[in-house]
């Protein structure tokens, strides 16, 4: 019986463990995507352009009329999903069980968002912003870590 | 405290991810709005004139460049520190060389800027950039782009590098140079005298520039 217990302890421990990790990992990977996106917004409202290693195609996709919705930059509005994903990525580190949920579902809509502008990018303005590429890299990242974590979960259950 | 640590991480990030983007952005206003006097002046022939600097500056920088040549593009911002620090007048005019293939393209673009009061924003952007559309296939793409960056209405950007007079303000400009003896780019002109073309790179005009401002200010 109390072997039993002790294991059940351990494995709540483990659980708890990988989840830190686990959402640390997605904090952490969102922290980069908002830095990127907070560059890249800065860059657009100075009326700057983005240096992409003298490639012509960064001025192609962000001075495009897809890089705008509604007047407000693409990029601003991916800093603050990447702000959202990092806050409930950290509220769900902690334990916040509802975080988990909201976190998945940020993570959803901005992969989402992803394939959108990729397709944008191949198809409409036949251009690659490599800044966009890497945050399409970060958000495939995340949905990974998204598709992944109810693996994990059962797995430890 | 660890059931409010993650709101003080989360709020410290938030205040981190604003201050510094408001910082980068501050930073990057005072580099761009650069205190300069500029203006589309207009001559009795028609011709629309890109001057920076105030009219009755000690000395008159006048350039004819093209914006694919390179040593023009090296010129560029030691001329933009030389009018600064001497307030100097610069006047550009277009001299689009026929063996650069997009040059021509070039000036149309800075032109369309201009009617929408950015010229020297264009002028600066197409030679920070002139590697880049230089070697393009699609320099349109790229100049349009560039109009995005510049915020300028692009529909209008897009008609007016097509318009005639665009292209005939360019052609005013060339016959102007030619006029007076231009050749080849850059040619640069200090108080109407021209500079021998051995001393233009930025290592002996601002000492041509100092000579000139001198010879206008004997007194000083």
């Amino acid at each position: 019986m109390k072997s039993r217990e002790r294991s059940q302890q351990t494995s709540t421990m483990s659980r708890s463990r990988v989840q830190t990790i686990f959402y640390s990992t997605a904090a952490l990977i969102s922290l980069v995507g908002l830095a990127e996106a907070t560059y890249l917004t800065v860059v657009f409202l100075s009326g700057e352009t983005a240096v992409c290693g003298g490639s012509p195609d960064c001025f192609q996709v962000l001075g495009s009329s897809y890089a705008k919705i509604g007047g407000i930059p693409v990029s601003g509005l991916g800093a603050l999903a990447y702000f959202s994903a990092f806050a409930f990525a950290t509220f769900a580190g902690f334990g916040y069980a509802q975080a988990r949920r909201f976190f998945a579902w940020t993570v959803i809509a901005m992969f989402c968002m992803t394939l959108w502008l990729l397709f944008v990018q191949a198809f409409r303005l036949h251009a690659f912003c490599r800044y966009c590429l890497f945050s399409a890299a970060l958000i495939f990242l995340l949905t990974g870590l998204v598709i992944a974590r109810p693996v994990a979960e059962t797995e430890k259950n | 405290m660890r059931r409010y640590l993650p709101f003080i991480i989360v709020i410290c990030v938030a205040l981190l991810a604003v201050g510094s983007g408001i910082f980068f952005y501050r930073a990057k206003r005072s580099a761009n709005t650069t205190p300069r006097i500029s203006k589309s002046e207009t001559a009795p022939s028609g011709e629309s004139i890109h001057a920076l600097g105030p009219e009755d500056a000690a000395v008159t920088l006048e350039e004819f460049g093209d914006f694919q040549c390179p040593p023009c593009g090296k010129l560029s911002e030691p001329i933009n520190q030389l009018q600064k620090k001497y307030n100097l007048r610069v006047i550009f005019r277009q001299f689009p060389l026929p063996m650069h293939a997009n040059a021509k393209e070039a000036a149309f673009a800075s032109e369309a800027a201009a009617r929408q009061g950015r010229f020297w924003q264009m002028h600066d952007l197409l030679y920070r950039e002139q590697a880049v559309w230089s070697k393009s296939p699609d320099t349109r793409a790229l100049f349009n782009a560039y109009a995005g960056m510049l915020q300028l209405d692009l529909g209008r950007f897009r008609k007016d590098m097509d318009s005639a007079e665009v292209q005939r303000q360019v052609e005013i400009d060339q016959q102007h140079g030619a006029a007076i003896g231009v050749k080849t780019t850059p040619t640069i002109f200090l108080n109407n005298e021209v500079v021998p073309p051995k001393q233009i790179n930025p290592d002996e005009l601002p000492a041509m520039v100092e000579a000139a401002m001198k010879k206008a200010k004997p007194s000083s």
